[in-house]
């Protein structure tokens, strides 16, 4: 089995082969193809957002790292209401990881850039030392053209918050995967938002902020909310989408949904009047889920999340803290 | 046959707590009486607050939030210990997820870890086996934690690594007792006129062992399941015999919990375990037979003795102020603490009640702390 | 204390004493060493750290549940039974 060796990433010969063979074959545009040391591009008012990708495993149901640092990225730029252009990669490569797992990783960023369009313009290859790095680590920094002011400082009280589909469940798949319980029935909702947020952009829906809720999950996301917008955010428990397959997992390991990373999923702060439109515009493209799951009110008693529950009872939704562990409590 | 349906969302029907909760109304309408009810399970601290049940009831009926954490009871030197063993050369310590945060006088796990001890967090004890063959050369501790619910597991583990032949592998034991614990408070006091009794330490032990409890204290105890059905119908249960005048102990979780609970498992303890006679309670104080070590036959496998240099005896225990104590009598709600989510919280927390998520502390701090 | 959930046995190896479970749709293996009864596929058991600590006894949930069925038609009946729960 052939497998990747320090002298790839050391800058010659074999680190253009690489490079050749690999990224060029399956990310070659016009742009990247010049290989010069800086790519240029057109940009006007442009969104930046930069993330490194460590998951393990490194493939898993639903998707694989690779998938992960393009969705991943797109979707941060997305979220500021920018169509995702240009993106920079570099790996960080363990020396020893398989050639076809790479490959593997690689084709699946191919694929899911068609998603958006976006295109890879410059790039990095290093390979580390066995133990340097837990096999494949990915950066990517995405750049997007801006279509509208779309940002947290924009929620006000009385604005909907609406979610796009189920939560936790690419923190569940991953969980399971990574602590080797054994649980099987867990798929990531790893996937590209852009689509979805284009076609609110293209109906002209006026949201005020949009978040994928990633780590820390939707608790982090409406906590950080709830502060940067100094509102108080009602959430209704019973309608906050959670499949059936994520229920029995956190039920299981007594962990709650709301911490579990989404990666296919993401929060949206919108005038009232024009949450049904937006509802049903992210039903017809591929979020059937998508449902309204609260409101933000003035925050009397300073920022906080309430989660009212299908009892009527109210309870705070906190900032996630901690490792995530299982327990026998 | 039983379904999904029968097991979990019947049993948090919306329609059926509505019901409920207006029958607990009704039972203790025109009546001045309080009904201070202990859930001695952290389990089921953690529903009522989740679920926001006492949210619900009358403002007599209170939840009194028992000492039932595992880990927020173990007392510091046995935090130290772990800590300690943990940091032993070539040493794996296995233990459950609850430990991670639990301060010990100095540390925790989670620091110990930091620092470069292995330090594992299972999600089954069995898992321990594996690690204890995939790690020949290395000595395996698991730290054992758990109430009477847990302790055969442990014994299961034990049992199997046995038969597995391994002879890296050795125990901790802090498995503890809940009727001395209930009996200690009723003994110094405690502001309670009925248990709410956890289920699934009555599904071990059966319903024997809260028979003396009713009879000495004339305390109704109520064994319930989890469920916000189960738990308000247990309510029910408790305010009907209180307004009777009646105190005896009810079973109603017949579905998990027989008479006689499970002999099988409880065999399996006693092949391995005996009583100790006495075992510090962190807020509580000593207990007399509260707490299960590994038999003297068993000494070899017994970390206790095997490690004793680094397991250190009960001293002072630090005081940082918290009223755990008091809160786990029944005599005070979190609330009160003065350190409450200010120096005290599931990040840095300075008390018994803070380290688990079911610890009443840290159950109000997660759904409570801005409506207070 | 003591997390355990229900959960459907879906297939035993007898040898090992190792049975799949399911909850919600979510698979994993459970150990069966310390269970009393006889237990089948299509039984449900309570599971806490990875190991079947009892059976759940059918006609005993049937029971709790048409209790509650009853409370549930008697909405607007005061002073319920005295068949229900609270006798000792």
């Amino acid at each position: 089995m052939s497998r990747i060796q320090l002298a790839q990433g050391s800058g010659g010969r074999e680190n253009q082969q690489l490079i050749r063979d690999l990224f060029l074959k399956y990310f070659s545009n016009p742009i990247l193809a010049q290989l010069d040391d800086a790519a240029v591009v057109e940009c006007g008012t442009t969104a930046v957002s930069t993330d490194t990708f460590t998951v393990h495993p490194l493939e898993f149901a639903g998707g694989d790292i690779g998938k992960l640092a393009i969705a991943g990225t797109t979707n941060d730029v997305a979220m500021r209401a920018a169509c995702p252009e240009y993106l920079s990669v570099g790996f960080i490569i363990e020396e020893g990881l398989e050639t076809e797992l790479l490959e593997r990783i690689v084709a699946s960023m191919s694929s899911e850039l068609q998603v958006t369009g976006a295109r890879i313009i410059t790039g990095d290859t290093k390979v580390v030392p066995r133990g340097a790095v837990d096999r494949l680590m990915i950066n990517t920094t995405g750049f997007g053209a801006v279509r509208a002011d779309c940002s947290v400082k924009r929620i006000v009280p009385g604005d909907h918050i609406l979610i796009s589909g189920p939560i936790a469940e690419h923190g569940a798949c991953i969980y399971a995967a990574r602590e080797e319980i054994a649980i099987a029935g867990l798929t990531s909702d790893c996937q590209s938002l852009w689509p979805a947020v284009k076609a609110l952009l293209d109906h002209e829906v006026p949201i005020h902020a949009m978040r994928d809720a990633t780590r820390g999950g939707l608790a982090a996301v409406l906590n950080e909310w709830a502060e940067q917008s100094s509102t108080r955010l009602m959430m209704t428990e019973e309608v906050i989408p959670i499949s059936e397959a994520v229920r029995g997992f956190t039920e299981i390991l007594g962990i709650d949904p709301y911490i579990l990373a989404c990666e296919g999923a993401f929060l949206l702060s919108l005038p009232a009047e024009n949450s049904s439109e937006a509802i049903d515009i992210l039903h017809r493209c591929g979020h059937p889920d998508a449902v309204l799951i609260g409101q933000v009110e003035n925050a009397d008693n300073g920022p906080q999340v309430i989660l009212t529950s299908a009892y009527g009872t109210q309870r705070l939704l906190d900032f996630p803290y901690g490792e995530i562990l299982p327990r026998i409590c | 046959m039983l379904t999904h349906e029968d097991l979990y969302q019947r049993l948090r029907s919306k329609d059926s707590v509505q019901q409920l909760t207006k029958q607990i109304w009704q039972a203790v309408e025109g009546d001045d009486q309080p009904f201070r009810i202990m859930e001695v399970c952290g389990g089921h601290t953690y529903a009522i607050v989740k679920y926001g049940l006492d949210q619900l009831l009358p403002s007599g009926v209170k939840f009194i939030h028992g000492p039932g954490c595992p880990v927020c009871v173990l007392p510091q030197h046995r935090i130290d210990a772990a800590i300690q063993l943990a940091r032993r050369p070539e040493t794996i310590l296995v233990t459950l997820g609850d430990m991670i945060r639990v301060p010990g006088s100095r540390s925790s796990l989670q620091q110990t870890r930091a620092e470069g001890a292995d330090v594992r967090f299972v999600y089954s004890p069995l898992e321990t086996i594996q690690i204890a063959r995939d790690n020949p050369d290395r000595q395996v501790i698991y730290y054992a934690i758990g109430f009477e619910t847990t302790t055969p597991m442990t014994a299961l583990l034990i049992d199997q690594a046995r038969h597995a032949d391994l002879n890296n592998l050795c125990f901790h034991t802090n498995h503890v007792l809940i009727p001395p614990a209930m009996n200690l408070l009723m003994e110094q006091g405690a502001n309670i006129d009925a248990f709410l009794a956890p289920g699934h330490v009555s599904v071990i032990t059966g319903v024997d062992i809260y028979e003396p409890i009713v009879k000495r204290f004339g305390t109704p105890v109520v064994i319930s399941g989890f469920e916000p059905v189960d738990i308000l119908s247990a309510v029910l249960s408790i305010i009907r015999q209180l307004k009777k005048g009646l105190s005896c102990c009810e079973n109603n979780y017949a579905r998990s919990v027989r008479e006689s609970g499970n002999q099988k498992a409880r065999d399996l303890v006693d092949r391995y375990f005996e009583l100790r006679s006495d075992f510090l309670w962190r807020g509580i104080g000593s207990i007399p037979e509260s707490a299960l070590q590994l038999k003297p036959e068993f000494a070899a496998i017994d970390a206790e003795r095997a490690f004793a240099e680094d397991c250190p005896q009960a001293g002072e225990e630090q005081s940082s102020g918290c009223i755990c104590g008091a809160i786990l009598c029944g005599h005070a709600s979190p609330l009160d603490c003065s350190l409450f989510a200010g120096i005290c919280t599931p990040q840095r927390p300075q008390g018994s009640c803070m380290v688990s998520n079911e610890g009443a502390c840290a159950a109000y701090y997660r759904y409570r702390r801005t409506q207070s | 204390m003591c997390l355990a959930i229900p959960s459907k046995i879906t297939a035993i190896d007898k040898e090992t004493s190792m049975a799949t479970v399911e909850t919600m749709g979510v698979t994993r293996s459970a150990n069966l060493a310390l269970v009393e009864d006889e237990v089948s596929v299509g039984d449900w058991v309570l599971v806490h750290v990875g190991i079947a600590m009892s059976r759940i006894d059918e006609n005993e949930a049937r029971k709790n549940l048409d209790l509650f069925e009853d409370i549930l038609r008697e909405e607007d009946e005061l002073n319920v039974s005295d068949s229900g729960p609270g006798q000792c």
